[in-house]
């Protein structure tokens, strides 16, 4: 088991940032109420996960993989290559996100959670 | 035909997909619907091939672009997601010829053909998630599947759909991403990302740091257990189920929390439960709490509701409850027990949700007090949903008996006798709030919204009569639904450590 020390803590600081950026993208997706704002969180949240994938796949000094004698470090491919679909991923699941709330601005003239919620009480 | 023999698993995928592509550019929805009724018709024939394969040779290992796994994704067929994809082509095939006429009446024209093009891609991601055996590739499907069904929940004819699609894309984009946080610490401390793979290193990564491993375990769980509604993760499910349209709401009841829920037991069996030592951490304890919690407050939700269709969904976090029951009892009649339940609950959900969707064809409405009188109305419509009832119910001589059966087997091999009678007590409020039902459509003379209607054309009315007369059919012949599902959960004890 890794011991807890300050240089292993400063050692890892990569990982707190990460834990930072998923704990406020989370926050804001579950405090906010623009629906717009809740998705620029949600957004935070994904793109903190990448961060979680691509720190340790990335070695200092480190280049692509490429077979030749003149380069020995090589990054791990893998994780950024997984990576880089998570990002289409997460473009697609923003774009449609977005692509409601202007719809639901459309149908409902407002897009604040708790505003909707009193205009559908009404109805 | 040999040629095609050995590339029947990445058929699975592939074929819905260019479907799904080419029903985008057809624009015109009744050629669209030709073209998803035909893919639906061929996906059963494909998975009912490849559950033949396994059950006469045993497991299939499919390498993508012929790479050897763990380095390929590896598309890996036993009999459990066999038995799973069996379950949802054989759900869409059943169900498909339903949708023409609701589709077209919930749906405006120029939208239809993205409906069905959004079907198929969903269709793809379903089959994917069960088919592959590479813990990414799963996520990549997962996320298919999910933004497909946003796109045909918003496309519900009520404005409330919008909302329901949103909250259901938070919910399920935050599943997503606890589950892709879970896979990068599996991938963090084995380096690998084939499930079987995993399974073979995860006891020396548990060995050298537990923490890794259990964070790991906790992220999957959560992820999945929100796409699959697991009390009391199952906010988004009651809205997205009521404001779809209803031919949606029929499939996706049926389909996607089973796939999540395949996936599930993937993870506990196949992957965790063959590396770690289960019995050292409280998850068993802590699933069946939740399920039972499930079978009792959903039910009880249930019960008050005014809305047919939001009735049947908290009806479905209640069923979802038994499932994940049989999944935490962990022994050979618990096990068989909630994967039967995984088929029949999805046989008695479709049939409940389209019987849902033809009142709707009919009468214009869900809502419970307009719908007095309905079954005289609609005789065989409210005649197939009340045989579905009983099955909620777990009435003996329907599916839903052979269910409970199984699961309070498996609760009194376990020695927890105060189970049973929970689940003989759960199913006492199904009786409730079901009974509700048929006592309003039934028993009432009916009322002015109701007065015109008429039992559905025969596109609709036969898949209900189909699904109907299976929910039956399996209440007595039991060899294709229990003793399938006897085999996967056999199959997988024995994978246990």
């Amino acid at each position: 088991m890794p011991t807890l020390s300050l240089t292993n803590l400063l050692a890892h600081y990569n990982y707190f940032i990460t834990i930072f950026l998923m704990m406020s993208g989370l926050y804001i997706v579950v405090a906010g109420s623009n629906m717009a704002k809740k998705l620029v969180g949600l957004s935070i949240f994904q793109t903190s996960v990448y961060l979680l994938y691509i720190e340790p796949a990335k070695i200092v000094g480190g280049t692509a993989p490429i077979i030749d004698p003149a380069y020995t470090v090589y990054s791990n491919p893998l994780p950024h290559v997984l990576i880089l679909t998570a990002i289409v991923v997460g473009v697609a699941t923003l774009a449609l996100g977005l692509a409601l709330v202007v719809r639901i601005n459309e149908a409902y003239g407002t897009i604040e959670e708790d505003e909707i919620f009193e205009r559908d009480r009404e109805q | 035909m040999s040629a095609v023999w050995p590339h029947l698993p990445i058929l699975q995928v592939i074929i819905p997909l260019f479907g799904a592509l080419l029903a985008g550019f057809l624009r015109r929805s009744g050629l669209a619907f030709a073209l998803a009724l035909a893919v639906s018709w061929v996906m059963p024939v494909i998975s009912i091939a490849l559950m033949w394969q396994v059950l006469s040779s045993g497991v299939i290992s499919y390498h993508l672009g012929g790479w050897e796994p763990p380095f390929g994704i590896e598309y890996r067929v036993d009999v459990l997601n066999a038995f799973v994809l069996v379950l949802v082509s054989t759900v869409g095939a059943v169900t498909m010829p339903f949708a023409r006429r609701s589709i077209a009446f919930e749906i405006a024209d120029d939208q239809g053909a993205w409906f069905y093009c959004m079907y198929l891609l969903c269709l793809t991601g379903l089959l994917g998630i069960t088919i592959t055996g590479d813990a990414f590739n799963a996520f990549v499907f997962l996320e298919i599947s999910s933004l497909s069904t946003y796109v045909m929940i918003a496309l519900g004819p009520d404005r409330r759909a919008l909302l329901a699609s949103y909250q259901y894309l938070i919910m399920g984009t935050i599943g997503a991403t606890f589950y892709v946080i879970g896979i990068g610490l599996i991938y963090l401390a084995t380096g690998t990302l084939n499930m079987a793979d995993i399974a073979a290193r995860l006891g020396v990564a548990w060995t050298h740091d537990a923490r890794v491993v259990i964070a790991a375990l906790a992220f999957v769980t959560v992820g999945i257990s929100l796409k699959l509604a697991l009390f009391p993760l199952h906010a988004w499910l009651p809205n997205a189920y009521t404001y779809a349209p209803s031919w949606a709401t029929a499939f996706l009841s049926a389909t996607a929390t089973k796939v999540a829920i395949y996936l599930l037991i993937r993870y506990f069996y196949s992957i965790f439960g063959a590396a770690i030592d289960f019995d050292s951490l409280p998850i068993t304890e802590i699933i069946i709490a939740l399920s039972v919690a499930a079978m009792f407050i959903a039910s009880f939700i249930a019960v008050f509701e005014k809305n047919l269709k939001r009735m049947l969904a908290y009806s479905s976090v209640a069923q979802i409850g038994y499932i994940t029951l049989g999944v935490g009892l962990a022994n050979q009649a618990g096990l068989t027990g909630g994967l039967v339940h995984l088929v029949n609950h999805a046989l008695m959900k479709a049939t409940l949700f389209l019987a849902a969707g033809a009142i709707f064809y009919r009468a214009g409405t869900v809502q419970l007090k307009q719908l007095a009188g309905i079954g005289r109305k609609m005789p065989v419509t409210m005649a197939a949903f009340t045989i579905a009832g009983f099955g909620l119910i777990g009435t003996p001589g329907t599916a839903g008996f052979i269910s409970k059966w199984y699961l309070a087997v498996g609760a009194l091999d376990k020695g927890l006798w105060l189970l049973v009678f929970l689940i003989v007590g759960s199913s006492l409020i199904a009786l409730v709030y079901v009974g509700r039902v048929l006592e309003i459509a039934w028993l009432r003379e009916p009322g002015p919204k109701v007065a015109s209607a008429s039992d559905p054309p025969l596109s609709m009315l036969v898949p209900l009569v189909v699904l109907a007369l299976a929910v039956i059919f399996f209440g007595f012949d039991t060899e294709w639904t229990a003793g399938i599902a006897g085999k996967a959960a056999h199959y997988l004890l024995a994978g246990l450590r």
